[in-house]
């Protein structure tokens, strides 16, 4: 009995020492091999994907009536943004609900492609709606309206979101 | 059990982890790298990676480079996109990427923390010579942020290459780094160890034993070192330490069940086995597929058999056995089930991903393997990469088959366009055919007015701005003298006095209110300029339009036949990686079980014989105290 006693604390020991290596029965090159080939198919698939979204963006996009529709939050802004939803000449084109995870990536300077369309060139209505709560807790919402003037080539448009505010930016 | 999970898995690195450290510029000038960034932030790294790759690329091949936005952010996308690379985990990728900045012409900071990374995914990956030739060939200015970072990698990569003296000089300089708080400690006592300096490694140990902390990593890394020098005193026979020691591991942490165990037979192997109880019952009444518990299960009866309560301790040999029967075939049936695929069909299972506290929902899943029994493996580094690898395997081939859906889309959009435009087409520029030519005519000759109007500059010429009325006038009234002096007779006095009277009064008009006219002439020019404008606009407008009509469905016929190929082949590729990264996982998984299962096995007969042993005992005892009445 002792000698299992024993055989019992230094098999503890040892996994206490070191994690047990439980991939030990599959050979370390065969890991290697299989992990870089998972890399290499990632790389091809991201080349694929680079292909496509161009493709996509001629197809569906062509840069004389493009418009490309940013959100950012103003950096240091307490809000919680709940949801944005944007009119495009009285049309709604874009209702996104955010998660957190999405609002965290705002707050960190991140910006959301809300909406990618096709316009005439001329003077369009933008109007931006946002639903969210105030540092306070308290429910808001706000809209505002803007004039936006597409020319020939892709039109870039950037919203600012603060709790008192909502700006365009014309890029 | 989650928090068990996770500090598992973060406390294999003995370090805090560290991937993905991209920020976001203040001042913003490209927002699409900002969308790529929006990506990085939530983990979403094949976007991120796509994305950036697009913008790059564009980039690059763009003649004035330094007239697109993201020239403003080129330093520190070229980073980013190592950093998101090395987060996908595409080592090689990012290796290269790294390696461009170190050699391209930057900063001594940039380029050393450059070198950093470098040396972190060389190490990571289980590559320390690489590591230590990398981290070496950092030097001079080095980016205030990391200089604990660095030191404590380059003391790892020091220990990975078996050179503990020099990573036991760099580590004790960290001893005040408060993000390493535990960790230079515990890595300084094992390196100690390691360079055979036994009592002072144990004195750091100890050390970080007895931290005052609220973190919950340091509190980890606390226990583990207590559990560490336990075990050791516990093997080298110093029983009373072993149990100070173990006694301070905390007893809702992820190595207290280990720490009961090892804290109840530092009492038995001194015969105090009252004592031994206390530790090793509180163990008893935990999850019983920890193996700890289920060898606190022998412990028990074992020390109630020490203490001659013999016929306790045969029942609760019994109970044990009854356990181990139900885990055994739970271990049986859990096998069977990643035999047949449940496991991995669970694993990718989209509300899993959902729940932070996945692996314990996992196993209340149907038909999936009992996952307390793989905890310690899932938080083993091999299995969390063969799981990520697999995952993203998962998400790609979910990527390539909405691909091919868009690339059926994208083929009946542009026969849908074909199919309108081809026959509106040619009657369209027959029109714009005969519109251009107007078109040109007029425009030659509004030219020609302009070149008159700037010669009358110079040499004014009054009766090129005569009116049509007056010209009309100036006519007839040439008419009339031509009819008249055509019979040869004298044309009556009266009547020719008449004509150059209205001669006059056309020429003194003309000349008199040529300046006037001249301006008004250049003031009409200039309005015909404004309509010329807006004429050339729509023509501009519409050779594009019409282009962009036959660009909408022309040209893509070869595009979308190579992709279409190329995901064809992506898919066969990457459906036969999951099924070798799969049969990895399962093989990893069913040894883990089959390994428990004979551990219980084992204790099963070793359960049997004792309890067999101390009913005999009992029953002895008993008959003796009846004949001893």
């Amino acid at each position: 009995m002792f000698c299992w006693l024993r055989g019992v604390i230094l098999g503890i020991s040892v996994l206490v020492l070191s994690f047990a290596a439980y991939a030990q029965e599959i050979p370390r090159e065969q890991i290697k091999g299989l992990d870089e080939q998972v890399q290499e198919i990632k790389s091809d698939v991201l080349g694929i994907a680079a292909e496509l979204n161009q493709l996509e963006e001629k197809l569906l996009y062509p840069s004389n009536t493009q418009i490309a529709v940013f959100v950012s939050l103003v950096s240091g802004e307490t809000f919680r943004l709940d949801s944005v939803e944007i009119y495009l000449d009285g049309k709604p084109v874009a209702h996104y609900i955010y998660t957190f995870k999405e609002f965290e990536a705002l707050q960190k300077g991140g910006v959301q492609r809300i909406y990618t369309g096709n316009i005439r060139a001329g003077d369009h209505d933008l109007q931006v709606s946002v639903i969210g709560k105030s540092g306070e807790g308290a429910d808001f919402r706000k809209t505002e309206r803007f004039k936006v003037n597409k020319d020939v080539g892709p039109k870039i448009v950037e919203i600012s979101l603060a709790a008192q505010s909502i700006t365009l930016k014309d890029r | 059990m989650y928090r068990l999970f996770v500090l598992l898995t973060i406390l294999i690195f003995a370090a805090p982890s560290a991937a993905g450290d991209t920020f976001a510029p203040k001042d913003l000038k490209d927002l699409y790298f900002g969308e790529t960034l929006y990506y990085a932030f939530q983990g979403d790294w094949f976007d991120a990676i796509a994305r950036l790759d697009t913008e790059l690329t564009q980039h690059h091949g763009l003649d004035e480079p330094e007239r697109d936005t993201l020239y403003y952010h080129i330093g520190h996308a070229e980073f980013a996109v190592g950093d998101f690379e090395l987060a996908y985990r595409m080592h090689q990728r990012a290796g290269r990427a790294i390696t461009a900045v170190i050699e391209g012409n930057v900063e001594e900071p940039v380029r050393n923390e450059a070198i950093f990374r470098l040396a972190r995914i060389y190490f990571q990956k289980d590559q320390p010579v690489n590591a230590l030739y990398a981290v070496e060939r950092i030097s001079g200015v080095v980016p205030p942020n990391i200089l604990d970072d660095l030191a404590f990698l380059r003391a790892q990569i020091l220990m990975a290459n078996g050179r503990f003296a020099e990573a036991v000089r760099i580590l004790r300089d960290l001893q005040d780094a408060e993000s390493l708080e535990g960790f230079s400690t515990y890595n300084l006592g094992i390196a100690l160890l390691k360079d055979g300096k036994e009592l002072e490694g144990r004195q750091y140990l100890d050390s970080t034993g007895r931290i005052n902390s609220n973190d919950a990593l340091t509190l980890a890394i606390k226990d583990k070192s207590n559990l560490v020098l336990g075990f050791k005193l516990l093997k080298e026979n110093k029983f009373e330490g072993a149990k100070l020691v173990l006694d301070r591991v905390r007893l809702k942490g992820p190595f207290s069940n280990r720490a009961l165990l090892g804290s109840g037979w530092a009492d038995a192997f001194q015969g105090r086995f009252e004592r031994a109880l206390v530790p090793w019952s509180t163990l008893m009444t935990r999850e019983v597929t920890n193996a700890s518990v289920q060898e606190a299960m022998l412990a028990v009866p074992y020390a109630y058999g020490k203490l001659n309560v013999q016929s306790r301790a045969a029942v609760m040999y019994g109970s044990a056995l009854e356990k181990f029967d139900a885990e055994v075939d739970k271990l049986g049936a859990s096998i069977k089930s990643i035999r047949e695929g449940h496991f991995l069909r669970a694993l990718v299972r989209e509300e899993l991903k959902q729940d932070a506290n996945w692996v314990v929902k996992l196993r209340k899943l149907p038909q999936t393997p009992e996952t307390y029994y793989l905890l310690e493996l899932m938080a083993s580094h091999d299995f969390q990469e063969f799981l990520k690898n697999y995952l993203d395997l998962e998400q790609l081939r979910k990527k390539l088959e909405a691909w091919e859906g868009d690339l059926d889309a994208f083929k009946e959009i542009i026969e849908q366009r074909r199919a309108y435009f081809q026959p509106l087409l040619p009657a369209i520029d027959r029109e714009f055919r005969r519109l251009d030519s107007q078109m040109r005519l007029r425009l030659e000759q509004r030219d020609r007015i302009e070149q008159r109007l700037k010669s009358m500059l110079v040499a004014p010429r009054p009766d090129y701005l005569a009116t049509s009325n007056e010209r009309i006038s100036s006519e007839q009234i040439a008419l009339l003298e031509q009819k008249l002096s055509t019979g040869g007779t004298a044309v009556p006095s009266g009547i020719e006095a008449r004509i150059k009277r209205l001669r006059g009064v056309l020429h003194w008009h003309i000349y008199t209110e040529y300046d006037q006219r001249f301006t008004e002439a250049h003031e009409h020019l200039l309005e015909l300029n404004k309509e010329v404008d807006r004429l050339k606009r729509q023509y501009t407008a519409f050779v594009r339009t019409r282009q962009a009509a036959t660009q909408s469905y022309e040209g893509y016929d070869d595009i979308i036949r190579r992709q279409r190929f190329l995901i064809r082949q992506a898919r066969e590729k990457v459906g036969e990686l999951m099924a070798r990264q799969g049969h990895m996982l399962e093989t990893m998984a069913v040894n883990v079980l089959t390994t428990r299962r004979e551990r219980l096995a084992e204790f099963q007969i070793k359960a049997r014989f004792a309890m067999a042993d101390n009913y005999d005992r009992a029953t002895r005892t008993q008959t003796q105290e009846k004949m001893g009445r």
